[in-house]
Parts: structure tokens; C-alpha cells; sequence
């Protein structure tokens, strides 16, 4: 029953004179524009944009919705993005007059209500982290990496100290390198390791007075917590480092473990993905980040700080002493953050911790239950997901991890996370989340375990149910195709 | 609340599929006992629903958002027709993640390819991305993606007339890289030309303008963009969307580089973010551009799709060689801006952006007759302009807030020597009408005899 004509380009509906949004005439006695701007800079006619009818673009975007696989309507086991249940009560919440449209320069006075609940975010992050200065600046996860290394140098900076090299291992998300390299640090990549582990005679070889900061994900990307965190942190605090903690993967660890206990100086949150920000088909996320009490004189600005006066709680905006500056405008994702402080109040601290639990058990169910026809390398047991490898069926039928997750979309399942982290061949990163139930992994492993035995050439072919198929992407690179330009040039 | 679903007796059979007897074992099996939390974090009571909504809704009354909105600075109290709303409160939308499958995700990758379609009409750009963090960041993005298509790594000229918070944010990405950003100052509220093209030479990457500029000032773009090119820099621009309605677009008058915070493109303010980030750009530079970006294609049936495209110079592919960090982008906002344009079209968005231009020189028509209120530059504006008041700012904000209007910010927030101390700024949209703003008048004129 897909409706392919409303699916049509968006720009196959314009009509000359169709509206959808009228505004009233100027009842004011001003000059005519040609008298209020400079004939130069006065544009002839208004942009091409196409003339649509609402009905056409409701149709048309109702329609195209439904193309989509999304958590509200599938399993979406997508490994190390955290694909958990959006409440809905975050949404009405976050819509309430007095937070939709409150103005970001609204003065102090005017926004206490937002800072009280934003202050209280800041200081729930700071607990959960055990690191006690925060920021809710950074917009996403990679900007939380890139602020917080800016961070340190601004610090060794001051020290005097020249260090110019971040290190990560070979398993690092690439948000990792490339915010490095941003910041203006050398790159310096471990090489891969056997057991998924971070290899410290390989670290230590590389550890010397230019070290700035060691960026590591914990768990690491193959689910495993790096039991040697604590030893990797002495060895890069005593050449004088400082040690990063990718927050990716903190559905795993959060009221179990906190980086800061374990050696992080600095890390960076994903609300959208552990404080279940929805994931927007590709954004806003929300990357926050915690830090040591020595590096919070250097964070970006504004901070919100909390002061006790005779007359009451006051909130205020105030700049870090040494901050970085600004690294984007108005003070965050606040939308995003809205929305994780309101699943942080509602869960309470006996439910993060609960969150964590639930989570390592459905990934430790899928993984002991699936193990015998995707087996997975690294770890007898994982945390919050686990990444299984297709290779002995690649080896024996010629079945790759990609034909196996195209072909779990036939069968009415996201894919997981397929070729990360590079050190698994044929990977499949698959993390199910807390907010799924063991019927919904019994199916999925059901769909896999009939996978594997299906005809390898049909599964090649796959998927063959979807709105389209395997797109030709070498083609489309070729001449690549940016956008539509059937109403004539732009 | 909880979101768990299994039952007790359930998690028992997955434990002993596990081969384990208990959660806490498979913790311990993996973490060091000496880093392990002792007992619950401290964090806030759990809340109900109930209890939750009460508390937030309490929170949200000393939110002073119930006044007429005369802000701006940035971000916009602009109309959103409820079709936005709708719309993007599909789940279908808001809960899916990056389009990584695209035979599943066909609904994202057509809007976000329309969306790249529509910005190129709003901007007269050939090419956009699918969206970056915001306008500020866009900005230094901008610079970075000129740097590399100039192969020019150590100027940078840039406006003092440009967004503040947009100059802090570039001098923060800029400063461990020894970039000398060069800020030509603004006088009587635009900057001079032969001022900028004395600052340009064959070392700088780009020129970075505002149009209509922080102070709400048309400047004079087109000579801006030429002075730029003249010395084989490029001219980036950072734009108003709303503005192009009445506006000549940047890629008319000469743009390498068009950013913009598009927010006003029905993003609701929510006390700053998350909001939109515009990059598009010309054909040529394509390659360098950061961020996602969708492509039109075939499947293997050889029937239309859409798909990411030029992948190779994104993070999770080029690392450390990646023309930006980025990994997300702002889907959800870039769908607002894709619907929201769509139901403006050029008519409604040619009113919205007259309307919202007459009611500002209406409003400064008027302010100028309230005692010893001034407006600040004599030169022409869109929506916005700065204001003086030799009584003091704090005293004419505070009446304007017991009239019942929100008007700012003041310059003065910015610490910024750029900008004019004693100044406030004054933004009016299409959704404030006469009665309003005559309101807001003689309200003021009883008040500051």
C-alpha cells in the first residue's frame, strides 16, 4: 500500500500560486522597500523555492516517513549509538511554554527556571562521572572530544609545558584522530592489538614528555572494559599526561563505574545516546563534557553557577577564569539536555543503575545465544554490547556481515553497526539496549540463525522487501548528484 | 519510571543462558573491584510522571518567555506554521539515527537531499551539506574548508561587524593553530570596503562578512565578496535566511562560501540550541566541504535513491586527514528548515521577510520619538537595529519588561570592544503588529518623560 506518488521529488508538486503559509499586509505607514534598501542589495524576485500545497507536503512527508526504520518502530541494534526508547513524556515536557521559547540572551532574572534545571544537569553529569567540573557547551559528542582537548592545551599552556601528541589505539571511533588533529596535536595510533585489550609495553613505548593526552573509549569498542585502566592512567599521568575517556559507551558503566574513579581526567557525554536524547535521524546530539577540578578554570564559557543569598538560590552564567573561550553560540544542545535531565530525574540514582544492568544482561544474552554461528573474538563475557564476526561464514559460504545485515531488514530489523571497529574482520557491532525485551532478542537471534542457512547468492541480493535496494554507490560517487534541479538552475 | 521490560523470571533464563549466576558477576568478571561504585550515586529522588511534570512546569512559570519578543542577536522569534510541528513530531523521524542503511532509511536521506535542494535555491549556492551544529560553528568551519581550498593557512580577515559569539568561536578553533585572524572594525554600524581591501593580500585564506550584519546594517556585500576574490581569497558569507525573501542572495553577489544559523527556519528558540547550521557552497569546492552530504543515485534495480555520498572525507573513514570531526549533524532541524520552506515557498517567505522589515523600521520610526532614545547608525537595515538611550539601557529594558516586552541584548554582554557600549539591539519579526509595537510606544514615552 506504499504510496509512490507522494514519494515523488519533493519539487514534482509546485504549482504556480499554490501557498500553504500566508502572512496579514504590513498595516504600518512605513516607505516602500525600494526606499529602505540599497537598490543593490534588493533582490529582483524572491529565491525559486517551489509553490506547494499543504496537503501535498503533509502527504508527502507522512509518506517518505514511512520509509524509515526508527526505534519507535523496530529493534535498531545499531552497536555503539545506544538506539534505546525516547519517552514520550520528554517530548511534551520539553514543549511546554517557558522552555520552547525562551529567547537565549533572555537575561539572568528572566530564565531562572531553565538555569535551576540546566545547573542541576550540570551537577547530576559531574556525580555520575566523578569528575567535578562540567561544561554542557559542546553541541555533540565530537565537539565535546575537540573542546576538551583544547582544554588540556590550554592548560599545559599555561604549565609551560609543550606537549604535542595525542595517542589512541587502533580501535578508536574516528571522531577521536579527527578532533585531535583539529586541536593541532600529532596523531599518534597504536597498533591493533589480538585480545582487543590496550596493549601497555606498546603504550609505554610511545609514552615520553611530549605526550599531551591519551583518548580511550571505556568499554572499549568491542564492549570490553579495559581492565587495566587504572595502570594505563598512572603511566600517562607520571610522564605527565592526561587521560580522555570517550563516553560513547557509558550505557555500560553509568552508577557502575565512574571515570573518574578509574583514572579519566576528561570525558565527553552523548546524552542523545545514554540519557536517551532522540537520535533525529542523524541529530542534534549533545556532547557535554566533565572534567578534573584543575582543568575547570580553562572550560568554555558560560558555566552556570549556583549561589545561596539571603533572598534565595540564584543562578547566573559565568565565564571560567582561563576559559578557551566559546566553542559554539548560547550555551548548548539545551533541548537535548532537557530532555536527559528529565529521564535522569525520573529513573533516580537505583534506576541508572538499574539502566546499566539491564543492558550488559541483553547484551550478554544475545551474545551467549548467537555465539555459535557469529562467533565473537574478543571477551568470554561483554558489557553493553559485543561485536561478532561473519568471517568463518564469509570464509566457507561467501556471506559477508553486510549481506547479513541487509538481509536482517527483510526480516524487520535494524541492522547492527557493520565493519567497526576495523580490528574485527567482518564485524558486526551489536548493542540491544536496556529498553528491550528478551522476546524481542529471541526474535532477532531467531532471524540471524535462519540467516546464516539461507542461500548465499539471495542473500547477496538482499535486502528485498525494502522502498528501495542496494543502492549503486559507486555510480552515484562518479557523478555525484547534490541536488535537485528540475525547476530550471537555481 | 523504569523502561526495563523483563520480568524477573525472564532475566533469570537469560542469566542462565549466560552461564552466569547474577548481573553483578558478569560486572565483577570485567571490572576491577577497586573502581566499582559502592552502593547508588548520589542523584535526585526518582519522580513520576505526575510529579516530573509539576516540578518542570513550576520551573518553566519563572521563564519570562510570556512577553512580546523584540530580541534578537542571533536567534529569532520567528513564525513556525504548525505543519513544522506535525511534521517532525513523527517518530519515524525523530527516532531514527544516521541514514548508515540507506534501503531502510529512504525517508531521511529524500528530506535531507531536499533539504540540500532547497538551500541551494534559498542561496544561489550549488551545493549544501545536510546541516552542521549551528551558526557560530558553521562560521569556523567555513574558515577551516577556505584554508584547505586556498592552501592559505595563516590569515584569516573577518569582520568586526560579524556575530560576536561567531568571532569568539573562530578565535577559540583557531588559537592552537597560530591563525592570525584579522578583524576589520565597523563604523557608524558598517565596515568600509577599502578599509577590508587594504587588510587582504595573497596569504589570506578568506574574508568572512555578515549580511545583514550583528547590528542588524546591510553591508556592502557584492564589493566585500569581489575584494576577497580579487586577491584569491574566499568570500564567506554568513546570512540571514530570512532575509533572502527581500534580500539578494549570496551566491548572486559573489559568495565562495555561504553559513548561516538557520534556526529561524522554523527551529523554535529553546534557549539556544539545538539549532541549525547552513554551509553550501560553489561547485568547485565541493570536496572540501565538512559535514554529510546526500546524494541522488540509482539502486541496483536502477531505481531513483538517495544515499550519503563523498564519505571519503568525513571522520569515520579519513580520521586525523577528515575535513572536519564532525559525526553528527542536526537531522531534525534540518527536516523543520525542509518543511518550513516548503510551506513558506517564495511568496510566504517574500512576506515574512517584508513584513518583518517594515514593522522594524516602523518600530525604529517610532522608539525615536520616546525621550532621549536614538538610533545608533543612520545606515539601512533589515529586522534589526541598535538603539541608545542616555537615560541608561538598564532603566529603558526594565520598563520595556514591565510593559511587557523582552528587547535585547545589550551590547554590553559581549565585552566585545568592537561593539558599541551603550547600545541595545531591537529585532522584530513578521509575527508583532502594529498595536503591539504602538503599545510598547506610548508605554515608554509615559514612562521615561
Amino acid at each position: 500500500m506504499r504510496n509512490t506518488t507522494a514519494t515523488q521529488p519533493l519539487f514534482d508538486f509546485s504549482a504556480p500560486g499554490r501557498r500553504a503559509t500566508e502572512f496579514p499586509a504590513a498595516a504600518v505607514p512605513t516607505k516602500s522597500l525600494a526606499d529602505l534598501i540599497p537598490a543593490g542589495a534588493l533582490a529582483k524576485e524572491p529565491p525559486p523555492l517551489p509553490e506547494l500545497a499543504e496537503a501535498d507536503i503533509v502527504r508527502h512527508f507522512v509518506n517518505l516517513s514511512t520509509l524509515n526504520m526508527c526505534v519507535d518502530t523496530h529493534f535498531y541494534p545499531l552497536g555503539s549509538c545506544t538506539m534505546k526508547y525516547n519517552p514520550k513524556r520528554h517530548e511534551r515536557l520539553s514543549r511546554l511554554p517557558g522552555i520552547v521559547d525562551l529567547h537565549p540572551h533572555a537575561t539572568e532574572d528572566d530564565s531562572q527556571g531553565m538555569l535551576a534545571i540546566l545547573y542541576e544537569m550540570q551537577q547530576m553529569l559531574a556525580e555520575i562521572a566523578g569528575l567535578p567540573a562540567v561544561s554542557l557547551q559542546p553541541a555533540a559528542g565530537a565537539q565535546g572530544e575537540f573542546t576538551a582537548l583544547l582544554t588540556a592545551a590550554a592548560y599545559f599552556r599555561d604549565r609551560g609545558e609543550k606537549r604535542t601528541k595525542v595517542l589512541f589505539p587502533s580501535s578508536a571511533h574516528g571522531t577521536n584522530p579527527a578532533s585531535a588533529a583539529l586541536a593541532g596535536f600529532d596523531c599518534v595510533q597504536l597498533p591493533p592489538t589480538n585480545t582487543g585489550f590496550v596493549d601497555l609495553k606498546q603504550l609505554q613505548a610511545e609514552l615520553d614528555e611530549s605526550t599531551a593526552v591519551f583518548m580511550v573509549t571505556n568499554p572499549n569498542t568491542l564492549g570490553l572494559f579495559e581492565k587495566e585502566i587504572a595502570t594505563i592512567s598512572k603511566m600517562l599521568h607520571d610522564v605527565g599526561g592526561l587521560v580522555y575517556i570517550d563516553g560513547a559507551n557509558m550505557n555500560a558503566i553509568v552508577g557502575v563505574t565512574r571515570p573518574g574513579d578509574f583514572g579519566g581526567d576528561m570525558m565527553h557525554y552523548n546524552v542523545h545516546k545514554t540519557f536517551t536524547g532522540p537520535h533525529g535521524a542523524g541529530g542534534p546530539g549533545s556532547g557535554p563534557i566533565a572534567v578534573r577540578d584543575f582543568l575547570g578554570d580553562y572550560l568554555p564559557g558560560p558555566v552556570i553557577q549556583k549561589t545561596e543569598t539571603p533572598s534565595g538560590v540564584r543562578y547566573s552564567l559565568v565565564t571560567p577564569k582561563k576559559s578557551i573561550g566559546r566553542v559554539r553560540s548560547f550555551s548548548g544542545n539545551v533541548g537535548i539536555l532537557l530532555r536527559g535531565a528529565f529521564y535522569l530525574r525520573t529513573l533516580g540514582a537505583a534506576g541508572v543503575r538499574e539502566m546499566t544492568e539491564q543492558a550488559i544482561l541483553n547484551a550478554n544474552y544475545m551474545k551467549a545465544r548467537l555465539q555459535d554461528v557469529l562467533p565473537v573474538p574478543q571477551g568470554e563475557l561483554c558489557m553493553h554490547e559485543f561485536v561478532a564476526s561473519a568471517k568463518k561464514l564469509k570464509d566457507e559460504a561467501g556471506v559477508t556481515a553486510m549481506d547479513i545485515a541487509k538481509r536482517l531488514l527483510d526480516y524487520g530489523f535494524h541492522a547492527p553497526t557493520v565493519y567497526f571497529p576495523l580490528v574485527v574482520p567482518e564485524a558486526l557491532m551489536i548493542e540491544p539496549t536496556e529498553t528491550e525485551s528478551k522476546q524481542t532478542l529471541d526474535a532477532f537471534i531467531d532471524a540471524v540463525k535462519e540467516i546464516v542457512v539461507e542461500d548465499p547468492d539471495m542473500l547477496h541480493e538482499a535486502p528485498h522487501t525494502t522502498s528501495v535496494r542496494r543502492p549503486d554507490e559507486v555510480g552515484a560517487a562518479r557523478n555525484p548528484v547534490f541536488c535537485n534541479t528540475a525547476c530550471g538552475p537555481t | 519510571m523504569s523502561y526495563i521490560l523483563n520480568t524477573p523470571d525472564q532475566q533469570a533464563e537469560m542469566l542462565a543462558a549466560i552461564g552466569v549466576s547474577s548481573i553483578d558477576e558478569i560486572i565483577q568478571r570485567q571490572i576491577p573491584q577497586d573502581v566499582l561504585v559502592e552502593g547508588l550515586l548520589d542523584l535526585p529522588p526518582a519522580l513520576g510522571e505526575m510529579e516530573l511534570e509539576t516540578h518542570i512546569k513550576q520551573l518553566a512559570a519563572l521563564n519570562r518567555s510570556d512577553r512580546v519578543c523584540l530580541m534578537g542577536g542571533g536567534a529569532y522569534d520567528h513564525f513556525i506554521p504548525a505543519v513544522v510541528d506535525e511534521i517532525t513530531s513523527r517518530g519515524e523521524f525523530y527516532t531514527a539515527y544516521t541514514p548508515y542503511q540507506p534501503e531502510a532509511s529512504q525517508g531521511s536521506l529524500q528530506a535531507f537531499f531536499e533539504f540540500q535542494s532547497l538551500i541551494c535555491r534559498l542561496t544561489g549556492m550549488d551545493v549544501s551539506n545536510a546541516s552542521l551544529y549551528e551558526g557560530g560553528t558553521a562560521v569556523s568551519e567555513a574558515v577551516f574548508m577556505a584554508m584547505r581550498c586556498t592552501n592559505r593557512h595563516k590569515r584569516v580577515v573577518i569582520l568586526g561587524s560579524v556575530n560576536p559569539e561567531y568571532r569568539q568561536v573562530l578565535q577559540t578553533y583557531t588559537k592552537t593553530l597560530g591563525t592570525e585572524v584579522v578583524v576589520i572594525p565597523a563604523k557608524n554600524g558598517v565596515v568600509d570596503p577599502a578599509e577590508v581591501t587594504t587588510a587582504l593580500n595573497d596569504q589570506t585564506a578568506c574574508l568572512v562578512i555578515q549580511q545583514p550584519n550583528f547590528l542588524g546594517c546591510i553591508e556592502q556585500a557584492e564589493e566585500l565578496c569581489t575584494a576577497a576574490r580579487a586577491v584569491g581569497a574566499l568570500a564567506v558569507v554568513s546570512f540571514d535566511p530570512i532575509s533572502l525573501g527581500i534580500l539578494t542572495r549570496p551566491g548572486d553577489y559573489g559568495a565562495d562560501i555561504a553559513v548561516a544559523e538557520g534556526q529561524s527556519l522554523g527551529t523554535p528558540l529553546q534557549y539556544g540550541g539545538p539549532y541549525l547550521g547552513l554551509l553550501a557552497c560553489r561547485n568547485e569546492f565541493v570536496r572540501k566541504m565538512p559535514g554529510r552530504l546526500i546524494v541522488q543515485g540509482k539502486d541496483r534495480d536502477d531505481k531513483l535513491c538517495y544515499m550519503l555520498g563523498l564519505q571519503t572525507r568525513e571522520q569515520h573513514i579519513r580520521r586525523d586527514k577528515a575535513t572536519s570531526n564532525i559525526c553528527t549533524n542536526q537531522g531534525l532541524l534540518a527536516l523543520r528548515a525542509t518543511v518550513y520552506l516548503s510551506s513558506l515557498g517564495p511568496q510566504g517567505l517574500k512576506e515574512a521577510a517584508e513584513l518583518s522589515c517594515r514593522m522594524a523600521h516602523y518600530l525604529a520610526d517610532q522608539l525615536q520619538t520616546v525621550p532621549r532614545v536614538t538610533l545608533a547608525f543612520d545606515k539601512p537595515f533589515f529586522k534589526e537595529f541598535v538603539i541608545r538611550c542616555n537615560q541608561g539601557v538598564d532603566k529603558f529594558l526594565a520598563t520595556a519588561r514591565d510593559l511587557g516586552f523582552n528587547i535585547g541584548p545589550e551590547l554590553s554582554r559581549f565585552h566585545d570592544s568592537e561593539l558599541l557600549q551603550d547600545g541595545v539591539l531591537v529585532a522584530v519579526t513578521e509575527k508583532r503588529t502594529k498595536a503591539e509595537l504602538d503599545a510598547l510606544v506610548s508605554g515608554l514615552k509615559a514612562k521615561l518623560k
